[in-house]
């Protein structure tokens, strides 16, 4: 990635928008090019990209919580060992997404602080509860299959900070899915007991799982804009289908029944859902959705916690560089 | 199949390798407690690494101690089916990991002996515990680096990070003796070059502490009393609490395979 | 209260010996040690490197994108320089 320090010699004149430039960039977009951060860009796609890119950021991070809910409960070594490397991806993937978005201009902590003073969104999912192993098992195969759904075409994004950091993160995240399906799969061939746990987790997270893609079509705000731009390639209806349709036969295969009875498959081969409750959507982004609260509460937590040991480290480094200096003098 | 605790025939190659292999558990334990918790997110990856490394190493060493004993236990019966009486690992490990001062303290002090420890017992006699400690001397080996790294920058930091890592030296320090106490049981591994004295490993590692916590600006506590306990399943009140969240799900669903 | 920066690094890493240092990403650290042992828990968790550069971002001068014409275009017409502007009989082979 690039750096913030070689957008600070922005002239004010570059921010200008005129319709020559404008032009000029819609037909590199056009042309397939890929956007660098020092390219002369519209404000608009700079600020829409430095929205969607911490959005994505944060949503790592605080989706660190709901599975690391279960690291110190893993019920085997091997699956102990998996899941505090998958969590510590999830972290590494936050990283590259912040340092992505810091090629725009705003500085990581700018980003965290705008998310701790609950002014920016992560995903909706990660405000709902894992309550038994079996959520970790759905984690991993439903809102990582959903996610990756989502990221495989980001990674052809206009923007190349963007894309480089996406196809980062969807190599490392290719066992996520598998490490999910696994559990699943493993709870699927056990006592009825284990079974119970794994249906009842898909209860829970289908819908919400769903919701991941976003608004429907002909209500998604953001989406034109991103189309034309190129940083959006396929829209949240068709992810969504896309999604569904890969998820019906894997859950046919665990033996799980989807909490959707009306659900059939049309002659061309979708899996058409029934309506979702957008309105349990709206209160999830509201910050009332079950977890909201805790998981805000669990990250301020953390930076408040982590300050002294923040400035420790920049008080050292400063001494460090006066005590150079001073030598340098003698 | 209950959820009953295991029997162990601790015989001393067995113990042995069970001492080590709950040492590794319930470090990596404790630093998988900091996931999503550190002070940045460069430092969530180093301690997640490190306890990945510590949950390895403990993997391994179930696996030999099980194989050792031939009595159908394996690294997860070690792990879940052993209530804190069972347990053999250091007390310094079972300490909870407070702030990031304490954490890295004890990081220092256990990593530091380990580093030394491994290094050592690369010429052991018996080849699975020589390669066991081949791979481990390397990953303790930047675990020392990354400890005491933070241990000069939190000492040599502001006045608060000084203090802290200061408490955190004084009130670990009581449990660094542990490491170098050897019983009857290790005694007879010790002589057939099974195992190493960790006795004489002190002085070196003395000066390694020494050295790093003086750049840092800190001190060593005078106080020589060391407590012990840890190695014959006498704990602190700290480590029944990590066993029952690790253990909860087996203890829970007995003779479940996930 | 806003939280202060941290500086920025750019890590490169050596993939395997024979090859260059390539840019992989970037982190936040305080000074130069602690940048070199967060690159390593960062980007070499899967074995991806033996060696590691971590370069304060702000010691990079990058060329201006608005100058791509006179900076980069002058070289687009010298085709000779290329082994394709000369021709070769085929029945000379490879050269």
């Amino acid at each position: 990635m690039y750096t913030q320090a070689l957008n600070s010699s922005d002239g004010e004149d570059r921010h200008v928008e005129d319709a020559a430039r404008a032009a000029q960039f819609q037909a590199r977009i056009d042309a397939e090019e890929r956007i660098e951060p020092n390219d002369w860009m519209p404000p608009a796609y700079r600020k829409t990209l430095t929205r969607q890119i911490s959005q994505h950021a944060h949503s790592e991070i605080v989706g660190m919580l709901p599975e690391g809910n279960w690291i110190t409960r893993a019920p085997s070594l091997r699956r102990k060992a998996a899941l505090l490397a998958k969590v510590q991806d999830e972290c590494g993937h936050g990283l590259y997404l912040y340092a992505a978005a810091e090629t725009l201009g705003s500085s990581r902590e700018e980003l965290v602080d705008a998310m701790l003073a609950g002014k920016a969104k992560y995903s909706s999912i990660f405000n709902y509860p894992t309550l038994t192993w079996a959520d970790i098992g759905t984690i991993g195969w439903l809102v990582d299959g959903a996610a990756i759904m989502n990221q495989i075409p980001l990674c052809r994004c206009s923007y190349g900070p963007y894309a480089r950091a996406m196809i980062r993160v969807c190599k490392e995240e290719s066992f996520h899915q598998r490490q999910g399906f696994e559990i699943m799969l493993t709870l699927c061939r056990g006592t009825d007991e284990q079974k119970a746990m794994a249906q009842d987790a898909l209860n829970r997270w289908w819908w919400p799982v769903l919701m991941m893609f976003g608004p429907p079509d002909q209500a998604s705000q953001h989406s034109d804009t991103s189309t034309k731009w190129k940083i959006k390639r396929f829209s949240n209806d068709e992810l969504r289908q896309k999604f569904v349709d890969a998820t019906v036969p894997q859950a046919q295969f665990l033996g799980l029944t989807i909490p959707d009875p009306a659900m059939k498959q049309n002659e061309a081969g979708n899996w058409e859902y029934s309506a979702i409750d957008w309105e349990e959507f709206k209160q999830v982004l509201a910050g009332n959705g079950p977890c909201n609260r805790d998981r805000m509460a669990a990250r301020r937590k953390a930076h408040e916690d982590g300050a002294w040991v923040r400035e420790a480290a920049m008080a050292y480094a400063a001494k460090r560089r006066q005590r150079a200096a001073l030598q340098a003098a003698e | 199949m209950t959820a009953a605790n295991i029997t162990v025939s601790e015989t001393p190659l067995v113990l042995y390798t069970l001492r080590r292999a709950d040492d590794a558990l319930i470090l990596g334990h404790r630093l998988s407690e900091w996931c999503g918790r550190a002070p940045m997110l460069e430092e969530d990856m180093a301690l997640a690494n490190t306890g990945l490394d510590l949950l390895g190493q403990a993997r391994e060493l179930y696996s030999y101690a099980a194989k050792v004993e031939g009595r159908g236990n394996d690294e997860d019966k070690f792990a879940y089916l052993r209530d804190v009486r069972q347990y053999r690992n250091l007390l310094l490990l079972e300490q909870p990991n407070g702030d990031f001062a304490r954490t890295i303290v004890r990081q220092f002090f256990y990593a530091t002996f380990a580093d030394l420890y491994w290094r050592a017992m690369m010429r052991s006699t018996d080849p699975t515990l020589a390669a066991i400690a081949a791979k481990s001397e390397k990953e303790s080996a930047y675990h020392v680096r990354h400890s005491s790294e933070w241990i000069i920058r939190l000492g040599d930091g502001t006045e608060e990070s000084h203090r802290r890592a200061q408490v955190a030296i004084d009130e670990l320090w009581a449990f660094t003796g542990e490491m170098f106490s050897v019983d009857d049981s290790e005694r007879g591994l010790i002589d057939a070059g099974i195992a190493v004295d960790p006795a004489p490993l002190r002085p070196p590692w003395l000066k390694t502490i020494s050295g790093v916590v003086d750049e840092a600006t800190l001190v060593l506590p005078n106080n020589d009393w060391m407590q012990q306990g840890g190695r014959s399943g006498r704990h602190s009140e700290h480590l029944g609490h990590l066993l029952s969240e690790l253990q909860s799900m087996q203890r829970s669903f007995p003779g479940s395979t996930w | 209260m806003a939280t202060p920066n941290i500086p920025l690094w750019e890590v490169f890493i050596r993939s395997r010996n024979g090859l260059a240092h390539k840019h992989v990403g970037s982190l936040h650290a305080t000074d130069a040690t602690l940048a070199l042992q967060a690159a390593r828990d960062i980007y070499t968790r899967r074995g991806e490197g033996l060696s590691i550069w971590v370069v304060p971002s702000n010691a990079i001068t990058a060329s201006d994108p608005s100058e791509k014409g006179m900076m980069f275009e002058p070289a687009e017409s010298k085709i000779y320089r290329h082994p394709t502007f000369y021709d070769v009989p085929e029945e000379v082979g490879h050269m």
